[in-house]
């Protein structure tokens, strides 16, 4: 059994929202919804986190910032997209800078419709990708016995997170 | 000798159990104070065996090996003291743990991590004076700092050691990480500082700071009911329910209060360590 669908920590990153899904986000925590129930926990940090949730759309600034939180998460881990905003980038979609939805950026296993979604649909979109962690988590233990029992014990990569080629490209 | 070794062997074992425990009913007293429904008492646990199925990403190598020796130390303090050492040197190898907490988060050259193991010193600056004074204090009224002479004591130390007891209560605010004072990182939502101290842990190294704080939560706890021996069932009886209550007072004060500076975690600690840790010794002194 994967105690990862127990103990789903929640990352929560605010795109070019209007605001209004992320009220709803924090409503989720609110005593009404009590997400802590199971065992879901705001953490604001990507490196404890394994369900990133996006709300608006990315544009030309924050893609990076995006990009960079989600490669910053350890694995296995899911992006829900909340808000038609982080759909397909929704009302702003024509906006001079709205590059569209997270999928432009990076990989999304979940989408919450709504404008603003309901809270009632975010427990629920996380829920389902919770479904989707348990199967990440059982594909990269099928990876990593094969890597233990073939080419005998591989030196398990280490991602160098401060890597200082990465931060002159972020600086430039 | 006999004894010793069972009590190290119930500390290995039972110390992680009760105080994973511990933590769960923590959140789930907390979330009715909130007025929430609260996780199951488990969480804890699944938090932990979660972190340890999490891909290993480490911002350098020797942190890892400072939170091995952080996790290490700290139970090898438990084990000291149920083993009834010195508690001087029990309050020594706890100093050493935190250090190596401290230096843990220094290599990781990341602001939110390094400005927390600044609180955290400052933390330990705030708490150590009352920790020290309480091992005096036990030592003043037993003649020995072994934790099994203190034990065998006829009579409560608490009795003669009242001020310290209630010093010492105050700073376990301070390590048990509770709001006024939970400057370097906190358990809960996010904080100015994201995780502070453990911004830069993830995966098992994460489940390692929070195992290590489990046997510390269990080992402060035996210093509360050190105060209540009195070598008989009586004391154990009354030593375990203080515990409890010591324990519910913290979360209580956890919830009802919002962090403050670090100024006021200092000079608090201080003003009481010497009011009342200090005039406690003062008064044994006179007592002889
Ligand atoms: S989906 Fe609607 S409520 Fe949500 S961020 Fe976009 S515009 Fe705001």
């Amino acid at each position: 059994m994967s105690y990862i669908t127990k103990s789903p920590w929640i990352i929560h990153y605010d795109g070019s929202s209007c605001n209004g899904c992320d009220i709803e986000v924090l409503a989720c925590l609110t005593p009404m919804y009590d997400v802590e129930r199971f065992g879901i926990i705001n953490t604001g940090n990507p490196k404890h986190a394994d369900v990133f949730l996006v709300t608006g759309s990315v544009n030309e600034q924050n893609k990076n910032v995006v990009k960079q939180i989600y490669e910053q998460m350890p694995e296995p881990k899911v992006v829900v997209a909340v808000g038609i905003c982080a759909n397909n980038g929704g009302i702003f979609k024509e906006c001079y800078n709205i590059q569209g939805g997270v999928d432009t950026v990076i990989p999304v296993d979940c989408y919450v419709p709504g404008c603003a979604a309901r809270p009632e649909a975010i427990i629920d979109g996380v829920v389902k990708g919770l479904g989707i962690l348990a199967e990440k988590r059982e594909k990269l233990r099928q990876e990593q016995l094969a890597a233990k029992s073939g080419a005998k014990a591989a030196p398990q990569a280490m991602p160098v997170l401060d890597d200082p080629a990465e931060a002159k490209e972020e600086e430039a | 000798m006999v004894k010793m070794i069972i009590c190290v062997v119930a500390y290995l074992i039972l110390a992680p159990l009760i105080g994973g425990l511990l933590a769960g009913i923590d959140r789930k007293i907390s979330a009715r104070m909130q007025g929430r429904v609260g996780p199951s008492i488990l969480q804890p646990f699944y938090d932990v065996l979660k972190l340890l199925e999490k891909e290993k990403i480490t911002v350098n190598r020797v942190q890892d090996f400072y939170i091995a020796c952080f996790f290490l130390f700290v139970i090898v303090t438990g084990c000291m003291f149920f083993a009834g050492q010195s508690l001087l040197m029990v309050m020594f190898t706890l100093t050493l743990a935190s250090v190596f907490l401290i230096v843990a988060a220094f290599s990781s050259n990341s602001p939110y991590a390094q400005v927390g193991a600044e609180r955290e010193m400052l933390q330990m600056m705030a708490y150590e004076p009352m920790v020290l004074i309480a091992c005096v204090g036990f030592y003043m009224y037993t003649g020995s700092f072994d934790v099994y002479d203190i034990m065998e004591t006829p009579h409560m130390p608490v009795v003669y050691l009242c001020g310290i007891f209630v010093g010492f209560v105050f700073i376990l605010t301070i390590k048990f990480r509770k709001a006024p004072f939970d400057l370097s990182m906190s358990h809960h939502a996010h904080q100015e500082l994201v995780g502070g101290l453990k911004t830069e842990f993830s995966g098992s190294t994460l489940a390692m700071v929070e195992a290590a704080h489990w046997y510390e939560n269990v080992f402060l706890l035996g210093m509360v009911f050190l105060f209540f021996s009195n070598g008989e069932i009586s004391g154990i009886i009354v030593g375990l329910v203080v515990c409890l209550a010591a324990y519910f007072l913290e979360i209580l004060i956890g919830n009802s209060f919002a962090r403050m500076k670090w100024q006021v975690a200092l000079n608090s600690s201080w003003l009481v360590a010497l009011i009342l840790g200090g005039c406690n010794l003062f008064a044994l002194i006179f007592i002889g």
